[in-house]
């Protein structure tokens, strides 16, 4: 139960100002046409806080740069890994748990990047 | 002045591949309500012989001899979709008119620069960031635009993309076409100008426009011309409301009683009734079918339609609903197996601009407040939450649909799970 006290009378000087407010809509971009929100399943990535049921934002229109987290397409599935190149430039999909091996591409394999993972919704409460 | 025509590829089956990969380079086919007929078909299923609109049962044999995979229609994700491919286009031209949930015509005018590499950027960018393939085709004239469309996807050297600008280029293309192929002539048309040894798109555009008019009328007429690269079809930004509203469904299982119909019919009304009230508009008369299936041969056949005139323009509910139930008692009669019912309002007007009959009974105090209240109920706590009695609690609107993938888009529960 909730008890609240409601005043009437004067006017609140605020109300003219009652229409801004933040949208974490506009904070993670998700109504771009590009923008689409997956869930995440493993512990690969918790060395860089992506864990078990955590909601990644992935925006199709970014450029995936090393370093970033990317969905990348690994033997017909889905897997979110780090972006990384070997010395060679070739791509290679890096863990952040040390109980992962890195996924590496064979020869005259191409990788096939979906999204770029740019943000990670992570509830504090769920578990 | 250029229109551009954007048309996703096998729509469906492209929205199920993008969050499917098992359904790459196989033969696929979405299937229309209730795993009727196939509505979608990937380009192997279209290699197999599968044609549009093919009942499923006719393909069962495929699905083992040939790998083929059967999809019940997702309209959730596609809707979702198709709303990102229209949002990135309105993104590259100045105005887009949105003719399907799958094409869309754009105006270029004013558009700077070479078309072609333009189309070919609308392509790019549809494909990487929605993950939607499409075509395009650019042109003088809207019904030129969808020719050019249809020839990206004929001919994949073109890579998806056709400028037809050029009238020498036009008339090759249009000489290649069958006459049926081009926007607006459909088959009844296209068998009587074949007869009169009208075959390609091209002998339709040569032909004599008057006497187009006389035979047939203002629209083939219009359609050669547009064929001829005269501009007669302006983009009409923004759908216009729809003159007719339908809300159909093949049954799961066959019914018998007049009291399932009578359920299925109430459903079916409810949803019109919203539909129409979506578009602020009130409808002065509906019609109600029910029909036995065409594929039944237990059953004798038995299909029957009435129009009921509604007593004052409405958009409430409880009048659609007491003048389906009553078109339905008047056509029904026990015995057949029926597979098949709808309703459809028809005779538009908006409210305030009709003349109130004297006589006619008054129409429901507040019906506007109530419907508003139960629409903005229903549009938070989920469709049905109130109806009417007679429906059960999962309504007459449960379709069967056996094969369906997750709503990725539009349901928490359901994301795209991603291996991490």
């Amino acid at each position: 139960m909730v008890e609240a006290r409601v005043s009437a009378g004067f006017p609140s000087p605020a109300e003219d100002y009652a229409e801004t407010y933040l949208s974490l809509d506009e904070l993670v971009n998700v109504r771009a046409p590009s923008v689409y929100l997956v869930r995440a399943g493993g512990d690969s990535l918790n060395g860089i806080g992506i864990y078990d049921g955590d909601v990644l934002v992935v925006d199709r229109a970014a450029v995936a740069n090393q370093g970033e987290v990317v969905i990348a397409l690994v033997d017909g599935e889905f897997t979110a890994k780090i972006l990384t190149y070997d010395a060679a430039g070739r791509p290679v999909l890096m863990p952040a748990n040390p109980h992962y091996p890195p996924i590496s591409l064979l020869d005259g394999e191409e990788l096939e990047v979906w999204g770029v993972v740019t943000d990670n919704l992570h509830s504090l409460r769920r578990r | 002045m250029s229109f551009a025509l954007v048309d996703c590829n096998n729509f469906y089956v492209s929205c199920e591949r993008l969050f499917r990969p098992e359904l790459r380079g196989r033969p696929v086919v979405v299937l229309s309500n209730n795993d009727g007929c196939a509505v979608s078909r990937s380009n192997e299923a279209k290699a197999l012989g599968i044609k549009m609109g093919q009942p499923f049962h006719e393909l069962r044999d495929l699905v083992a001899r040939e790998g083929l995979i059967a999809c019940s229609s997702n309209y959730a994700l596609y809707a979702d979709l198709s709303g990102r491919v229209m949002r990135t286009l309105r993104t590259m031209a100045p105005r887009i008119e949105v003719y399907s949930i799958d094409e869309a015509f754009l105006d270029l005018q004013g558009m700077q620069g070479d078309l072609e590499q333009l189309g070919r950027e609308m392509r790019a960018r549809v494909l990487r960031e929605v993950g939607i393939p499409v075509g395009v085709g650019i042109a003088p004239t809207k019904t030129l635009s969808k020719l050019a469309n249809w020839g990206a996807k004929k001919w994949p050297a073109t890579g998806g993309v056709v400028d037809l600008r050029d009238p020498a280029r036009q008339r090759r293309l249009l000489a290649l076409a069958e006459v049926g192929e081009v926007w607006g002539i459909g088959r009844r048309i296209s068998a009587r100008l074949n007869v009169m040894d009208v075959a390609t798109a091209l002998q339709l555009a040569d032909y004599d426009c008057k006497s187009l008019r006389r035979m047939f009328n203002v629209n083939v007429e219009r359609t050669a011309r547009e064929l001829a690269g005269e501009r007669c079809f302006a983009l009409e930004d923004g759908p216009e409301p729809k003159q007719m509203i339908a809300c159909t469904r093949s049954f799961g299982e066959r019914k018998h009683s007049l009291q399932e119909l009578q359920e299925a019919v109430t459903g079916y009304a409810t949803r019109a009734a919203e539909k129409l009230r979506g578009q602020r508009q009130l409808c002065q008369a509906l019609q109600v079918f029910i029909r036995t299936s065409p594929f039944d041969q237990r059953s004798e056949p038995y299909s029957r339609a009435v129009c009921v005139p509604l007593p004052y323009p409405s958009a409430d509910t409880r009048d659609l609903v007491a003048a389906a139930l009553g078109g339905l008692q008047a056509i029904y009669r026990p015995g057949p197996a029926y597979a098949k019912a709808g309703v459809v309002l028809m005779d538009f007007t908006v409210p305030g601009s009709y003349t109130p009959d004297l006589f006619a009974p008054a129409p429901r105090p507040g019906s506007d407040r109530l419907m508003a209240v139960v629409d903005a109920i229903n549009a938070r706590q989920g469709r049905g939450t109130i109806r009417p009695a007679r429906l059960a609690a999962d309504l007459g609107f449960s379709m069967k649909r056996e094969r369906l993938s997750p709503k990725f888009t539009t349901s928490w529960s359901e994301l795209l799970r991603v291996k991490c």
